[in-house]
C-alpha cells in the first residue's frame, strides 16, 4: 500500500533515530569514563542498558516496517 | 607465536573461500526467492527440514526430521509429519497477486497444510480460498510438536541436565569448592543474584524471585545461542517466536501484579502529591503502563533475535541472489562477523530481559521511602 518500498524507508528512519540516540549515549559515556576512570564499569553497565532499551524501540519500528512491506 | 598462527588461519580461510570460484557454475533451476527462504527459516514448521537435494534421477530428495502432528478435531489425532508433507499431493494455486503458490493435501488423512497451517480438507479433498487468498476451511486445534516446540523441549532438557550436574557438585557438606560445570555456572548465578536481583529488588526480598530470574536468564540465553547453531538440533528461531516471548513477558507481568503491595497500587491509582485533575490523566496512563512495560519486553526480545536471524540469512542469501559462488568471499566473512555480534546480542538480550523484569518486580515490592 502506498508507494512501493515506503515500508523500508520507514524502517530506515527508525534505525536512523536509534543510531543517533545510541551514538550520543556512547559519546557521553566515553566522556564520563575519561573524566572519572574509577567509575568506568558502572558507566559501562548503564551505557549497555540504555543502548539496549533504545534499540528495543528502534526494533519496534523495524518490526512495523517488516509487517507492512 | 599467536600472530603467525592467526595469519596462517586467515590465509587458509581466504584461500578456501576462493575455491568455489573454480567449481562448476549452477545448473538451470528457478531463481531462488531469497525473501521466501528467509521467511521460511524464521517461521515455525511442522517438520524439521534439514536439506534438500536433487539426486541422479532429477528427483528432489528431502532430508528432514519428521515431528509428530497432534490435532484435536472431535478426537485426538496423532500422526507423523512425514504423512502430511511427503505422502500428500502438492496442489498448485495462484494467489490473488498472481504469484504461484502451492499446498500439500493428504486426502487419506483429510488434512492439508498451507503456509504451515493445517486445515481440514473439504469433500473434494481441496482447500477453498476466498478473494484475498485466505483459506475458508476449518482448522482443527493444532497441538503439534513443531520445530519451535521441539527446540523448547530440547533446550529445557539441556538446561536441566547441565544445572543438575552443577547442583550435584555442591552436595559435599560445604567443605570443598564445587567441581566441574558448577565452576562455570556459579559466577553467572552470583552475577544474576548480585547485579540483577539484589540491585533492583533489594536485600530483603530478592530471594523469593531468584528462581524466576535465573530461569528467565538461562532459558533465554540458551535458546538464543541454540538459534545461532546452523544445524539440527540448533537453528530454530524459538526466541524469535512471538508466542514464546509473549509467555515470558506474561510471566513477568503476572509476577509483578500479584506481588504488588499497597505502595505499588497507591503509586498507580493515587500517586502522592499529584493534584486531582492531573490524576485523572495519570491513572489511565499508569494502567496502560502496567501492560505496556511487559509488552515492550516481549517485542524487544522478539525483534532483536529475529532481526539477527534475518540479517545472517540475507547475507548468506547474497550468494544466491547473484547466482555465483564467488560472492562467498564477501558474504561468508560478513556473516561470520555478524554471527559473533549475535553471540553478544544473545547474552545481552537475556540480561536486559532479566534486569527489566527485576526492575518491575522491585517496583512492585518496594517499601515506602
Amino acid at each position: 500500500m502506498g508507494i512501493t518500498g515506503i515500508a523500508a524507508i520507514g524502517a530506515g528512519i527508525a534505525v536512523l533515530g536509534a543510531g543517533l540516540g545510541i551514538g550520543r549515549i556512547g559519546s557521553s559515556a566515553m566522556d564520563a569514563m575519561a573524566r572519572q576512570p574509577e567509575a568506568a564499569s558502572k558507566i559501562q553497565t548503564g551505557m549497555i542498558i540504555s543502548a539496549a532499551l533504545i534499540e528495543g524501540v528502534a526494533l519496534f519500528g523495524v518490526v512495523v516496517g517488516l509487517l507492512q512491506g | 607465536m599467536l600472530n603467525t598462527t592467526l595469519k596462517a588461519l586467515v590465509w587458509m580461510v581466504v584461500l578456501l573461500l576462493s575455491a568455489p570460484v573454480f567449481s562448476s557454475s549452477s545448473e538451470e533451476g528457478e531463481k531462488v526467492d531469497v525473501t521466501e527462504m528467509i521467511m521460511h527459516h524464521i517461521k515455525d514448521a511442522h517438520e524439521w527440514h534439514i536439506l534438500s537435494y536433487t539426486d541422479g534421477n532429477d528427483v528432489k530428495q528431502h532430508v528432514s526430521v519428521p515431528l509428530p502432528i497432534i490435532l484435536i478435531d472431535g478426537g485426538l489425532k496423532v500422526f507423523s509429519s512425514k504423512r502430511l508433507y511427503h505422502e500428500g499431493e502438492t496442489i498448485e494455486i495462484i494467489t490473488p497477486e498472481g504469484k504461484k503458490d502451492h499446498y500439500i493435501a493428504n486426502s487419506e488423512l483429510g488434512y492439508g497444510i498451507y503456509h504451515e497451517n493445517i486445515y481440514k480438507l473439504n469433500s473434494a479433498g481441496l482447500i477453498d480460498f476466498d478473494a484475498e487468498g485466505h483459506s475458508l476451511n476449518a482448522k482443527p486445534y493444532d497441538f503439534s510438536v513443531t520445530k519451535h516446540v521441539f527446540t523448547l523441549f530440547f533446550s529445557s532438557l539441556l538446561l536441566f541436565v547441565l544445572l543438575k550436574a552443577a547442583v550435584k557438585s555442591y552436595k559435599n557438606d560445604g567443605l570443598h569448592p564445587p567441581r566441574g560445570i558448577a565452576r562455570f555456572v556459579e559466577p553467572i548465578v552470583v552475577f544474576v543474584r548480585d547485579d540483577i536481583a539484589k540491585a533492583n529488588i533489594g536485600e530483603a526480598k530478592y530471594k523469593k524471585f531468584m528462581p524466576f530470574l535465573l530461569t528467565a536468564f538461562f532459558f533465554i540465553w540458551i535458546n538464543n545461542m541454540l538459534g545461532l547453531v546452523p544445524i539440527f538440533p540448533g537453528g530454530a528461531n524459538l526466541t524469535g517466536d512471538i508466542s514464546f516471548t509473549l509467555t515470558l513477558a506474561l510471566m513477568t507481568m503476572l509476577i509483578t501484579v500479584f506481588s504488588g503491595n499497597k505502595n505499588y497500587w497507591k503509586h498507580i491509582f493515587a500517586t502522592p502529591g499529584v493534584p486531582i485533575p492531573l490524576l485523572l490523566i495519570m491513572i489511565p496512563v499508569e494502567v496502560v503502563g502496567v501492560f505496556a512495560k511487559p509488552f515492550a519486553l516481549m517485542v524487544r526480545l522478539f525483534a532483536n533475535i529475529t532481526a539477527g536471524h534475518i540479517i545472517i540469512l540475507s547475507l548468506t542469501g547474497i550468494i544466491f541472489t547473484f547466482g555465483s559462488a564467488a560472492w562467498a568471499g564477501l558474504s561468508i566473512p560478513m556473516s561470520l562477523f555478524l554471527l559473533i555480534l549475535k553471540l553478544l546480542v544473545a547474552f545481552l538480550q537475556a540480561f536486559i530481559f532479566t534486569m527489566l523484569s527485576a526492575l518491575f518486580i522491585g517496583g512492585a515490592v518496594a517499601e515506602e521511602h
